[in-house]
């Protein structure tokens, strides 16, 4: 047995890792996040050149054919540089459900360009974990209507991938007569989500099967944000260590006073075990759907809570300089809060857990 | 223990309620967090003073209403503003720390002068304590001031001064007595941010707002007069103030209020056809946070009746702004939780709710566990002084870690 990244899955993240520290440091985030959220063209193409937006696509079509483990890999690097770059919408979500839920047709005319990093897909599919503002979708005769909320890297979007009422998912392009689209603004200036606004859209529905595919795409969803929030509580407590052992008071740098130790400390032992969590559950997702469902929840919901406390807490090692804007450490903190509320809270989350292990009473 | 209110509370209640309901509309709306309050918001505070709902028990001869203490009043004023939904006085730097500084260690003169402009809202004062060099360890300050002609005359660097870009005048802690050890050498001057030498550049924070300033100080000459206490008493003065900073931070209404606006929210949100309250993990969360939140209202009222018998305070007081600043965030962030993806709007964005202010405050409550001395000097203080457990040893030296080091061993523990 081996658990853990494999030779190539290190290769891949060290990769990553040199492009995203080469291409988007935090001078770069803090343009891009700037006036006008925009996402960053120039990482997206660095990206780019690794086969990264192809990389869930099959190699029939173009792509690398990997697994959710891969895409976790690279996930948590966006997040440990916090990268404003659309990778979870149309590189992950939308190619996997194209590949598995997707007609001949589709897979033909939208997989091969996903590969090359032409289209954006904005995936909509926030009502399958929970109706808010009382939005919802639904599918009459080949049309679509209602709203749907928080679709996912929404800006720039070529076309959207909505999940209706009865978990079934259609292709929407931007230029679809009878859909309007309003942006959204978050804490999160690297990331983009917005509302779609559907009055009887003419709609290309993927194959019929029963919701299966939105599950999934949620399940996908979750794990990825999962793996986003393990890289950027990583990269709060490097920040966090670093300044304990630079900054002097009393005389002191402030990381030999026990206190500030053990927040150190504490964040770590939290956060640790957070990393085999999301391996597992990207794991479980390709290899073994039976559980693939109740781990990624709980990687959503674990990482959710726990990088809320690592965000938080190294924060306050930084004192009144983590407050401010000078070290930008608000971005990975803003990163966290999004990655923690988007596809469901912890308890949101944890209450479909327990759901599926049947431990509530049916209704 | 007596907590009968009485007849003549009955009557005050009474009195109190008639006042809201003929004059709440005069009251400021979304004035929270504004530095400089507006002119309906210093009206509104005149009408307050002059009622005894605000500066109820400072002396009339420097502007307030003269009342003798009495807990049970205050108490019901806090009770009836806060059922009616209406803004009480105003809080600020000046209003909330400067003012009881000045009434317990300033001199008649400073009294009469500053205190009736501040509580008028007239005058806005800012703190100049934190330096680069000097936050948690506030004694190693360096801005100094030489005495010349009949003037200080400062210079130095302060930082994270809130509010300074508005305010009109400063407290601010300078060293002026280079002989004497750390903590013997501060003075505490109060002085115009309109005096020359003066440059004041705003900080941006992470709620995207700039709360705070950078403060600069070249040849600002001040006359030896305007002091708090003597030469070199400046921390005495300072801590005088920092308490009641930390009261202030503490204030249990604000508490009361915001766990208020919380089960309001709770009420409004819903999940498809359900209310937020609805469901019992975040209706659980919710009143464990209101059990809390009445345990320092409560506690706000043992503190203040054991003040009238002149008992300090002790463990009581000492541990407010710590359990204080972290309910006020936990308020913000079930908050948060209860709006799932609603949460996390921000920005002025459609669908925001309460014009962002959940996530600002969950923010900004942060800064707050932070400002004001940190939780962990707070834990320090609680055990030191409160607890009577020794004091750390003072160390050698230890050397400032590279960098990439740091970096480097991490790195290679996480495959
Ligand atoms: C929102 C906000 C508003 C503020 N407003 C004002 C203002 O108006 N005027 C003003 O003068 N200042 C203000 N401050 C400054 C505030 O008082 C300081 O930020 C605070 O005292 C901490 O100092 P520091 O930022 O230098 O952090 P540091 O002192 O550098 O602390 C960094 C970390 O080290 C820890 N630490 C330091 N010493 C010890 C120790 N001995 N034992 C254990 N842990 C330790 C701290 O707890 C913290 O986690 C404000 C700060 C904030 C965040």
């Amino acid at each position: 047995m081996h658990f853990g990244l494999s030779e190539d899955q290190r290769m891949l993240r060290d990769s990553v890792a040199r492009s995203l520290s080469d291409n988007c440091p935090l001078d770069h985030v803090r343009e891009c996040a700037e006036g006008e959220p925009v996402f960053s063209d120039k990482t997206m193409s660095a990206l780019g050149e690794l086969g990264l937006p192809g990389m869930m696509v099959p190699e029939e079509h173009g792509g690398l054919g990997m697994s959710l483990l891969d895409a976790a890999v690279v996930a948590e690097q966006l997040g440990y540089a916090a990268a404003p770059v659309p990778f979870l919408a149309t590189n992950v979500l939308a190619a996997l459900a194209l590949t598995h839920a997707g007609s001949r047709e589709q897979q033909a005319d939208w997989l091969p360009r996903i590969a090359r990093g032409e289209p954006r897909i904005s995936v909509a599919i926030a009502e399958t974990v929970e109706a808010r503002d009382g939005a919802v979708v639904a599918a009459h005769g080949g049309g679509l209507s209602g709203t749907s909320l928080f679709a996912l890297d929404f800006r720039g979007a070529d076309a959207f991938l909505v999940a209706d009422g009865a978990g079934r998912l259609h292709l929407v392009p931007t230029d679809a007569a009878g859909l309007e689209t309003v942006a959204l603004t978050t804490i999160d200036r690297t990331r983009s989500v917005g509302e779609v606004h559907l009055q009887g859209v003419a709609a290309e529905p993927l194959m019929a099967d029963g919701g299966v595919a939105a599950a999934r795409l949620r399940c996908a969803g979750r794990i990825i944000l999962a793996a986003d929030s393990l890289g950027a509580g990583e990269a709060m407590i490097e920040k966090a260590i670093d300044y304990a052992g630079q900054r002097e008071q009393f005389g002191r740098v402030i990381g030999s006073f026990q206190a500030v130790k053990h927040m150190c400390a504490e964040m770590a032992a939290r956060h640790e075990p957070c990393r085999a969590l999301v391996w597992y559950a990207a794991h479980a997702f390709d290899a073994a759907p039976d559980e693939a469902r109740l781990a990624a929840c709980h990687a959503k919901s674990h990482t959710g809570e726990v990088h809320r406390f690592v965000a938080r807490t190294s924060t306050e090692v930084h004192g009144g300089m983590g407050f401010t804007d000078l070290l930008g450490l608000h971005y990975w903190f803003k990163r966290i809060g999004f990655d923690r509320q988007v596809l469901g809270g912890p308890e949101a989350v944890r209450a479909e857990a327990a759901t599926l292990q049947g431990w509530t009473r049916a209704a | 223990m007596d907590l009968e209110y009485g007849a003549e509370y009955d009557a005050f209640r009474e009195e109190v309620r008639q006042f809201l309901e003929a004059h709440g509309h005069r009251a400021p709306a979304g004035q929270d967090r504004a530095a400089r309050p507006s002119a309906d918001a210093v009206k509104w505070q005149a009408l307050l003073i002059e009622h005894g709902y605000t500066a109820r028990t400072i002396p009339s001869e420097y502007g307030g209403y003269g009342a003798e203490p009495d807990i049970l009043k205050s108490r019901i004023i806090a009770e009836e503003f806060s059922r009616a939904g209406i803004p009480g006085g105003l809080a600020n730097q000046g209003i909330s720390m400067l003012v009881p500084t000045l009434l317990e260690l300033g001199t008649e003169e400073q009294k009469r002068r500053w205190i009736e402009p501040t509580l008028k809202g007239e005058i806005v004062w800012c703190q100049g304590y934190s330096e680069p060099g000097a936050g948690s360890d506030l004694a190693a300050l360096k801005t100094s001031a030489r005495v010349e002609g009949g003037e200080f005359v400062i210079n130095g660097q302060k930082i994270w001064t809130s509010t300074a870009k508005q305010a009109d005048m400063i407290f601010c802690l300078v060293r002026t007595e280079h002989e004497a050890p750390k903590h013997g050498g501060i003075s505490y001057l109060i002085f115009s941010m309109d005096t020359p030498g003066i440059e004041v550049r705003p900080l941006k924070t992470m709620t995207g707002h700039a709360e705070f300033n950078e403060t600069f100080f070249t040849e600002v000459r001040v006359p030896v007069d305007q002091i708090v206490g003597e030469r070199g008493q400046g921390w005495f003065v300072a801590n005088a103030t920092l308490g009641h900073e930390r009261s202030m931070l503490g204030d249990p209404d604000a508490l009361e209020n915001r766990l208020q606006a919380l089960v309001n929210l709770m009420r409004e949100e819903r999940v498809g056809k359900d209310r937020a309250i609805d469901s019992p993990v975040l209706r659980d969360r919710l009143a464990a946070l209101q059990a809390e939140v009445a345990a320092m209202k409560y506690n706000g009222m043992r503190i203040l009746s054991n003040s009238l018998r002149g008992d300090p305070g002790g463990m009581a007081k000492l541990i407010v702004k710590l359990q204080s600043c972290e309910l006020a965030h936990q308020i913000s962030a079930l908050a948060i939780d209860a709006m799932g993806e609603i949460g996390i709007l921000y920005h002025g964005s459609p669908r925001e709710r309460a014009r962002g202010a959940w996530q600002r405050n969950y923010m900004f409550q942060l800064g707050l566990i932070i400002g004001g001395g940190t939780a962990q000097i707070q834990r320090n203080i609680i055990a030191e002084r409160g607890l009577g457990m020794p004091r750390e040893p003072r160390l050698p030296k230890p050397a400032a870690v590279e960098r990439s080091a740091v970096a480097d061993g991490r790195k290679q523990e996480t495959a």
